[in-house]
């Protein structure tokens, strides 16, 4: 009896391509990377030491201006976090507006993609603060938040495309033979699956996000940096504010790019995607 | 006996490919048809029209009266008369195995989750993998895979099945415990369509055997009239490579 090669049907399979891992955010730690001494752990506890350091060994102007910033946290978290969520609503349904199988809702999503991504942020700040300001009439943070959520929109709505997309077809096709309507098998087969892919990206856009949220201090809105530049300006300790900023900025971006890491790696256990 | 599945001129390309070149089978109730032919001839893509994964350029196709061509034609509530197993297996690895099974009778069928747990139990036994109930599908070997999909299929009692290359991505030794479990359902009397090139079985449980090439059929017999005198020179040429 003969069987036929159990490979015959699979050859058409891409060949495996090199490819390269780069994100914009800070550096992902990898797990065995340097132990103590790893770049993240000297930058990271590196900075702390830095900000309980300089304020006790100098409190004047670094307890000052730790007292005074801190304020603008809020500012800094808010707009990161309700443009994060709104940028995820926009960029799920421009995601699945990419991948649409009708013309129009196709052409709208890209379209939208490609104008947003091509223009810098700090110009859709002011485009959206200053030349739509007398339409719109928002205040600073309301403006700001719709900014971002709407430059971010564009690049959640790739990073959902993308995660869509690299869920085999078959999973589809096997959810509408069984008579699964398409939204059924999207909500109860893709999506689950594609959240699974996209949490550590959505993390870097996280990251990113909590970074770019400083253009805001632009807009009058009192973010962590604007903090820094009205101590600055009213004390003239311009290398003690701005580092002060600086150091807290690199705290937060390193524990959340950790928490991203520990995700990533949870994720990849428990993965049961192939 | 009735006619079940009927196709008609079945023309489908893909770009430049013809895959499907009009075709016409019928195929009784209960019957069990297996396809073969060389790799490109169109045997997936007839299958894979039958339930509208591929919609045809032109032809048509009917499933107990229904149409599957109509563009009005109620295509979810004909995939639900008809199961699939793909080559690939295409389990939903977020799932476990009993979920996997339960998932279209509870949320297409709108069955209890009671029922649906009962009867997914059910087909579990009856492909042999009671005790993987609570298995993420990437903790299974192909075959057990393959099997689980079969019970997903059956769970929401499918009046014909589908089989797309079932068994080209097992390694040798899983490949019978999955055609043990078509052998069953063949012999149960479910309506069958095979595209496989596994030639014992095509004995042992096939009805009928079509071989395809270049998008048409060329011979279609018994299998035993089929491998001991096929009429066709192509036929021939093509048994000499597999046999």
């Amino acid at each position: 009896m003969a069987k036929s090669s159990p490979n015959s049907e699979r050859d058409h399979k891409d060949p495996p391509r090199p490819t390269i891992n780069i994100t914009d955010g800070t550096l992902i730690p990898l797990k065995d990377e340097g132990g103590l001494l790893s770049s993240w752990n000297i930058s990271f506890f590196g900075a702390i030491a830095l900000l309980i350091a300089l304020p006790l060994f100098s409190p004047d102007p670094y307890l000052r201006i730790l007292a005074f910033v801190p304020d603008g946290l809020f500012a800094t978290f808010s707009v990161t976090l309700i443009s994060i969520c709104f940028s995820l609503v926009i960029g799920l349904f421009a995601g699945l507006g990419r991948i649409s199988q009708r013309a129009w809702i196709n052409r709208i999503a890209t379209v939208y993609v490609e104008i947003i991504r091509g223009i810098p942020l700090l110009v859709q700040l002011f485009y959206i603060y200053y030349a739509l300001g007398p339409l719109l009439k928002l205040q600073g943070p309301p403006a700001a938040i719709l900014a971002m959520s709407i430059c971010y929109g564009a690049y959640m709505a790739e990073i959902f495309r993308a995660g869509i997309q690299a869920i085999p077809k078959g999973q589809m096709e096997a959810a509408l033979a069984l008579g699964l309507s398409r939204g059924n098998a999207l909500r109860k087969i893709i999506i689950p699956q594609t959240i699974r892919v996209i949490l550590p990206p959505i993390g870097n856009e996280f990251i990113a996000l909590l970074k770019d949220s400083s253009l805001v201090s632009i807009l009058a809105v009192s973010d962590l940096l604007r903090r820094g530049r009205e101590y600055a300006s009213t004390s003239f300790r311009y290398f003690e504010s701005y580092t002060v900023i600086a150091l807290i900025y690199l705290v937060m971006t390193l524990f959340f790019s950790r928490l991203v890491a520990a995700m990533e790696e949870r994720l990849r256990h428990r993965g049961n995607v192939h | 006996m009735a006619t079940f599945i009927e196709i008609k001129k079945a023309v489908k390309t893909f770009g430049k490919l013809q895959a499907l070149n009009g075709v016409d089978l019928s195929v009784q109730k209960g019957e069990v048809v297996l396809i073969i032919g060389p790799s490109g001839s169109g045997k997936s893509t007839l299958l894979r029209s039958i339930n509208r994964l591929e919609r045809l350029d032109s032809g048509s196709i009917t499933i107990d009266g229904e149409s599957v061509t109509d563009e009005g034609s109620d295509i979810r509530h004909i995939r639900q008369e008809v199961g699939m197993v793909f080559q690939s297996f295409n389990l939903f690895p977020h799932l476990k195995v009993v979920d996997n099974i339960t998932l279209s009778p509870t949320t297409v069928l709108k069955k209890s989750k009671e029922e649906a747990l009962e009867n997914a139990r059910r087909l579990l036994a009856k492909v042999g993998l009671s005790e993987k109930e609570h298995a993420w599908p990437d903790e299974l070997s192909g075959g057990q895979q393959q099997r689980v999909a079969i019970a997903r299929a059956l769970a929401m009692n499918p009046k014909v099945m589908l089989f797309d290359e079932p068994t080209s991505a097992l390694d040798p030794e899983m490949i019978k415990e999955v055609l043990d479990v078509m052998t069953d359902l063949a012999r149960e009397g479910m309506t069958m369509l095979i595209v496989s090139h596994e030639m014992g079985f095509a004995r042992a449980a096939a009805d009928r055997i079509i071989f395809m090439d270049s998008g048409q059929i060329v011979e279609e017999a018994p299998p035993e009239t089929f491998f001991t005198s096929p009429k066709e020179d192509r036929t021939r040429r093509f048994l000499e490579h597999i046999l």
